[in-house]
């Protein structure tokens, strides 16, 4: 895609621009909901201190939620889906997903009621996966207007990824801070109530930055400006939160990378979705940089930082316990996590050049898109260079995985 | 200091109340604003048909509408005002790519028919009546290129 920007679509006769997208971020989703169930899947069981329910239906829960994804995929090539950003598949698959993730949730709770004990971490990760299930729903209704198909498709995606997904993450943040950090479980706990409740506030009327302009009422323009302002504060608390709780604690776990990967996610999500979120949220703002190049800065450092790091950090951290292996740390992750996120930054920085003049040429000067488009392809380049070491570390990270993924008994043997 | 249950209680109690606020807001935009609107009456089978076709050839893929979609191709809300209907219609059905000698992007050539065509326009043209609240802006300036 960022080739076809510079004006090399050479790929448009197999994969046009359109088939491109809504598989770059449809599997980024994809990943991101499997990523979520497996951390639940591990981190549920520990925390209330009770075996899975059914280890048999999570695989065929994981075995059919892949099958849904790639159909997903190949139905993108061949013109068949729904065609609402981030909404992408097609509706028979829509039924496929809602039966997928009733029984992963009722696995998920049914270990979770069963344990020994209910947590403040588990409940809020329970709480985050339960009302994205739900939300998922609205985002199934047909409305003839498209003023109406949009206010509704935004409960999927906003109350996703500024809402419950923000659930997820800081219940997963949680786990892992007292597991790497070991300070006590209640002060952490705590926060994660505070974070939770700040994420809640100013996330459910932050909405509204999403009405200004789809034809909703003008009152939209003050309570989605006030709210969305007040957004980044639970990326904040939760970057100070991670910061703090790593000074306080007196346990050096070994595990470097999970640690790495677990405060680099509090840190870029606040820079991605928080500061860079704050940077267009304003209605007078956001009049000239709704629909341009802007936003595709600000989402792709949101995403990696919110969620993919957390993602990446609780998979650091699981795989020795799970192998057994005593290795945590080596080159390879410490190249994985530097690499990859320069690489973002630079990305981010290309795609924020891209969209600043964007905004300038086309909606101040009145410039035409695509001869705007001629003018800003050279930042595609610097994206693309960028790109390229950000897919760099991310193969390092799925090397050292493969590499050091199976289990061994070298704990045993060395004990 | 804050204890542990202060905490749960904020969170609790934020969620409940920004989630029932947020739904009467719904509530409010949905049958008050929205479903009284001189646009909501005008959508006939016709605009329908064509928001059908945008969605099942998912033109958000490249395009914006309101703003939303994605970068890779122009904005449409106001696409008719723009280019005109006869510009817009003929692309459409036109067999060749869009772009295909004179750009490096190309739109894929989609060869609708009279019908199909006339009906994204029907959905363009009402799209541009929508009171978006300002958007797309005026440019603040109108410059001309250096031929």
């Amino acid at each position: 895609m960022g080739f076809a920007h510079m004006g090399m679509d050479g790929l448009h006769d197999f994969i046009p621009f359109n088939t491109a997208r809504a598989v770059h971020t449809n599997l980024l989703v994809c990943w991101l909901l499997l990523g979520f169930m497996g951390s639940a899947y591990y981190i549920i069981p520990e925390e209330s201190q009770n075996e899975l329910f059914s280890p048999k239906l999570a695989y065929i829960q994981l075995i059919s939620f892949l099958a849904v994804g790639v159909t997903a995929v190949i139905a993108y090539h061949l013109n068949w889906w729904e065609g609402r950003k981030f909404l992408e598949i097609p509706r028979p698959l829509d039924y496929l997903v809602v039966v997928n993730v009733l029984a992963f949730l009722y696995n998920i709770l049914m270990t979770l009621f069963k344990g020994k004990k209910q947590t403040t971490t588990s409940l809020v990760l329970a709480m985050g996966l339960l009302f994205a299930a739900l939300l998922y729903l609205p985002g199934m209704i047909w409305f003839d207007s498209q003023t109406l198909d949009s206010f509704y498709r935004w409960y999927v995606v906003h109350l996703w990824v500024e809402g419950v997904w923000e659930l997820i993450m800081g219940g997963i943040l949680a786990f892992l801070l007292i597991k790497i950090t070991g300070v006590d479980r209640e002060v952490i706990e705590k926060w994660l109530y505070v974070i939770v409740g700040l994420t809640f506030l100013s996330g459910i009327l932050g909405t509204g930055h999403h009405y200004y302009y789809i034809g909703a009422p003008s009152y939209w323009l003050w309570i989605g400006g006030i709210f969305s302002a007040l957004e980044p504060l639970a990326f904040l608390a939760m970057a100070l939160f991670a910061l703090n709780m790593y000074r306080k604690g007196e346990k050096k776990h070994p595990n470097k990378a999970a640690l790495n990967w677990t405060l680099g996610a509090a840190i870029t999500s606040f820079v991605g979705a928080g500061l860079l979120g704050a940077a267009h949220t304003l209605p007078n703002v956001n009049l000239y940089t709704h629909g341009t190049l802007v936003t595709a800065m600000h989402g792709h450092m949101a995403f990696w930082g919110a969620y993919a790091m957390i993602v990446l950090a609780i998979i650091a951290y699981a795989m020795p316990n799970l192998t057994g292996r005593k290795l945590y740390d080596n080159n390879m992750t410490r190249y994985a996590f530097w690499l990859s996120n320069i690489g973002m930054i630079g990305m981010t920085v290309a795609f924020g050049v891209a969209g600043v003049a964007q905004v300038y040429m086309e909606r101040i000067l009145g410039v035409d898109f695509m001869e705007t488009q001629k003018e800003i392809e050279p930042h595609f380049l610097v994206l693309v260079l960028c790109a390229t070491g950000f897919t760099t570390g991310v193969i390092l990270y799925i090397v050292n995985f493969f590499q050091h993924g199976k289990p061994t008994d070298e704990a045993l043997v060395s004990e | 200091m804050l204890t542990k249950s202060q905490a749960k209680l904020f969170f609790l109690a934020g969620t409940i109340i920004f989630s029932v606020l947020f739904l009467g807001l719904s509530y409010d935009t949905h049958v008050n604003h929205v479903a009284n609107q001189p646009y909501e009456k005008t959508i006939t089978p016709a605009v329908i048909a064509g928001k059908h076709l945008w969605e099942d050839n998912n033109c958000m893929g490249c395009h914006t509408i309101f703003g939303e979609g994605a970068y890779y191709a122009p904005e449409l809300t106001k696409v008719i005002d723009r280019r005109g209907e006869g510009y817009v219609k003929g692309l459409l059905m036109s067999p060749t790519p869009w772009g295909e000698h004179t750009s490096g992007r190309k739109m894929v050539a989609y060869g609708f028919s009279d019908e199909d065509a006339q009906n994204l326009v029907e959905y363009f043209k009402w799209a541009g009546t929508v009171d978006l609240n300002g958007f797309p802006a005026k440019p603040k300036y109108k410059i001309e290129a250096n031929k």
